[in-house]
């Protein structure tokens, strides 16, 4: 199916002294490459949120660099078709066995496989945490307290919505003041409208969602032109994936991108430090020697790597003195109401949620569970919308085209609702095997009572608010999105993975930035904290390097701590 | 007993065709080797077998009844699910204690059809559309006698695998899209007219409301 469209995912794009220039049809920009018998300063693994901006910063702070990507290395102005089942591949297919409660979905769902990571494909909702979050446990009494303070988070959110010139409102309604987003606001839609309608109506305030899209000219890249195919891949470029963003800036700093690159095994030596990534490329095995290891697979993939690279010295798996790794793994819950409306409401259009009430993050009074909601107006593609419904609900037969003849009336809101951490809920390695014979992952999940109760108000509330914007024939669904956590972050080696710098508590040269190192979730979508989080992790280590701690070569004697 | 053979489906959209935009600014060069592709390549059977095969085409014109269009227009659901099965195309999921989609199908199309002959006495097959209907409405109500099923839940089945599977296949076609008015490729050309009832001029312009919906959710065990 893909064969027709490129070569992308058979033949390796970033090799022989360049890769894709994501801005042109065919075209190449430089890259560096390095001898995998030097060690670079940095193998990292991963190219999403957390990879590719910690490439971009520490190449550019001249240190070298390798990052590696299991899958393709796309130019979207060729490569991506306006089409749900082409774009496919776009996504983490290889399976994992999911159980518990409320077996989670993988794939479309949640994980990307290619250069830019699962942003590729993500919705652009671009948010930033309710500040009190980053000490829930001290602060609200759920969850983790994060390792950092919310004023730093606050200043680093402010470079990753420059860095990716995200267009918001000039005010935005809730928490403590910031500045303008760099790009002006996306003008509504008809299903943004509806979010709007609804607010006004139950006396909430609402806003233009800050979104990872263009409403201006940047570069190369033109403005948004309301294609609505955002989640399945933007063809145009307006849409500010870490493919169009970090990635070519790691490139012109000098950093190696390795497509099509498997990474399955980080290697240790005597000492117990971490020495290189074993990874497959080109149908075969290799090794790249590194003198630090960054983990940046994301929520299973990054406890999955660490817990496979198991060795004399680390029997449990690197990193997992404290037994976490893996655990508290997180999703949001994704619950929403959809209804028909007496206009023409013509979802497709537009980036699908461009109106956004975030209400239920910043109010605590007269709710009966620990956490927040957000939610937003809706836009799925048909194959998306369609899903959603039978799975739900199960019309068949003329009902079934039926309903889906409503599609252009329809609209929608749908929540990104905090779960709560729980050890429960974990990675772990199966006894089965993949294509390259590494263990496939397997995945616990289940919502708790406080989750239920916060999905359960936000049908309600929801409900109350779509039918006073005029919809009818509500109906209901339920899922979950994103993932965070499984190697949480703190300020003590008996409760978390890595410390506030992404660094492992057991080995000082491996380090882990992305998703994982979430200890709450949130109530808000989290590629802009995992952004903001890996240029505070970069700064931390660029500063550890100019005080000589970082780890000089594979065997040095740097050890820290324990 | 349902009246399923006396439900007709209209398009609001009658006169909308997303292939008349092949040539125009709505359609790029790589969308259009994709979707050719789908229209012009017709997979032929190699997972199922010759008698599953039918009872999976009789099942399919159940879920998605196609009543107006030949042979030639028909979406070949089976035909096309036939493939993913060959392919062995998976999803990224693989749920704990559930079979795979290539254990499902088999499975779960003889448990289908053990169904019909313990409600009707005769194969899948041989039943009116209306008794298929009813079939297929017993296995999401759970109404149905698990012994057929053989480690499969028939209502999770029935959803989750051929309910999903169905419309991911009927919804990614073009005459799909044509009879729910959905606007297709849009790339490089987007749109303009975003507000309520606003439309761009190659947009699918609605004839006639769509009919009353029937209420989902009445017939939730
Ligand atoms: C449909 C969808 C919509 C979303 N919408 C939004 C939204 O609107 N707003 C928002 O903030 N967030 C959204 N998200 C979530 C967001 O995209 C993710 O949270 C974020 O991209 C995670 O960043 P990451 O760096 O942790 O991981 P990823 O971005 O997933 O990057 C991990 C990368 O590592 C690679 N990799 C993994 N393991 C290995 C290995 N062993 N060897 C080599 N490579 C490996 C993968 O191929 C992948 O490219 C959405 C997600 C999805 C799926
Ligand atoms: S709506 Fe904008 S961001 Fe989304 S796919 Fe289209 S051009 Fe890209």
């Amino acid at each position: 199916m893909s064969a027709i469209a490129s070569d992308a995912e058979f033949t390796l794009r970033a090799t022989k002294g360049r890769a894709p220039n994501v801005f042109r049809r065919g075209e190449w920009v430089p890259m560096r490459e390095y001898d995998e018998n030097e060690p670079v300063d940095f193998a990292i693994v991963g190219t999403g949120c957390g990879g590719s901006v910690l490439a971009a910063r520490l190449a550019e702070a001249g240190f070298s660099v390798v990052a590696f990507d299991a899958g393709a290395f796309y130019r979207p102005l060729e490569d991506f078709a306006s089409d749900e089942a082409e774009q496919e591949k776009l996504y983490w297919l290889d399976e994992r066995i999911s159980g518990g409660n409320d077996p989670l979905e993988f794939g479309s769902n949640n994980s990307g496989k290619c250069v830019g990571g699962t942003t590729v494909h993500f919705q652009m909702v671009a948010l930033r945490f309710r500040p009190e979050w980053f000490k829930s446990r001290t602060a609200l009494g759920y969850g983790h307290d994060w390792p950092v303070d919310w004023r730093e988070m606050w200043r680093y959110y402010a470079i990753a919505e420059n860095d990716m010139k995200i267009a918001g409102p000039v005010r935005y309604p809730w928490g403590p003041k910031r500045g303008r987003y760099p790009y002006r606001e996306h003008e509504l839609s008809a299903s943004a409208l509806v979010l709007a309608r609804g607010a006004e109506a139950m006396g909430v305030k609402w806003t233009t969602t800050p979104t990872a899209s263009l409403s201006a000219p940047r570069g190369e890249a033109h403005p948004c032109v309301n294609r609505g195919f955002c989640k399945i891949g933007c063809a145009t470029n307006a849409k500010q994936s870490m493919l169009v963003t970090y990635v070519p800036r790691a490139l012109a700093a000098g950093a190696e991108i390795r497509d099509l690159a498997m990474v399955g095994r980080i290697e240790t030596g005597p000492d117990g430090r971490a020495t290189g990534v074993h990874y497959h490329r080109d149908g075969k095995w290799r090794f790249q020697k590194a003198k630090n290891v960054v983990a940046s697979g994301y929520s299973i993939e990054t406890p999955r790597l660490l817990l496979n690279s198991a060795s004399e010295k680390h029997p449990d798996g690197l990193a997992n003195s404290s037994g976490l790794v893996g655990k508290a793994l997180m999703a949001h819950t994704n619950n929403a109401v959809w209804g028909i409306m007496n206009e023409e409401i013509r979802w497709y259009k537009g980036p699908p949620s461009l109106a956004v009430c975030e209400h239920w993050n910043y109010v605590d009074e007269g709710k009966d569970f620990d956490g927040g909601y957000s939610f937003m107006s809706q836009g799925p593609l048909p194959t998306d919308f369609a899903t959603t419904l039978v799975e739900n609900e199960g019309p068949f037969g003329a009902d079934l085209r039926n309903w889906m003849a409503h599609y252009n009336h329809m609209a929608g809101l749908k929540i990104v609702g905090e779960t709560m951490p729980n050890d429960d809920n974990r990675v772990e390695l199966s006894d089965e095997k993949d294509r390259l014979g590494l263990p496939i992952p397997k995945v616990t999940f289940s919502l708790s009572d406080n989750d239920k109760r916060l999905a359960a108000h936000a049908e309600d509330f929801m409900s109350r608010m779509l039918e006073a914007a005029g919809g009818s024939n509500l109906f209901h669904t339920a899922s979950t999105a994103h993932l965070m956590g499984g190697c949480r972050m703190g300020d003590d080696p008996a409760t978390s993975v890595v410390d506030a710098s992404g660094r492992s508590w057991d080995i000082d040269n491996l380090f882990v930035c992305d998703g994982s190192l979430f200890p709450t979730a949130g109530g808000v979508n989290p590629s802009m904290t995992i952004v903001a989080n890996s240029l505070r992790i970069a700064d931390r280590i660029i500063a550890m390097g100019k005080r000589g701690e970082l780890s000089q070569s594979a065997a040095a004697d740097g050890k820290r701590g324990a | 007993m349902s009246r399923e053979h006396l439900k007709r489906f209209r398009t609001p959209y009658p006169d909308y065709n997303v292939l008349a935009k092949w040539d125009t600014p709505s359609f790029d060069d790589v969308t259009r080797r994709v979707i050719a592709h789908r229209l012009e390549h017709v997979p032929k059977r190699r997972f199922l077998d010759e008698a599953q095969y039918a009872l999976l085409r009789a099942v399919m014109d159940t879920v998605l009844p196609q009543p107006e269009r030949s042979e030639a227009d028909r979406i070949p659901l089976e035909a096309l699910l036939d493939e993913k099965l060959a392919m062995n195309l998976t999803d990224g999921t693989r749920h704990k204690d559930v079979l795979t989609q290539r254990e499902a199908w088999p499975r779960g199309l003889a448990a289908i059809d053990a169904e019909a002959h313990a409600m009707h006495g005769r194969g899948f097959l041989s039943l009116s559309a209306d008794e298929r209907h009813s079939v297929l409405e017993a296995i999401d109500t759970g109404r149905v006698d698990g012994e057929h099923w053989k480690g499969l839940v028939p209502k999770s089945f029935f959803r989750h695998v051929l309910l999903k599977q169905a419309v991911k296949i009927y919804y990614s076609h073009p005459a799909a899209w044509n009879e729910i008015g959905f606007g297709g490729p849009a790339a490089p050309r987007g749109y303009l007219r975003l507000g309520p009832d606003m439309r761009d001029p190659w947009e699918a312009e609605e004839k006639r409301r769509p009919q009353e919906a029937e209420d989902l959710s009445e017939d939730e065990t």
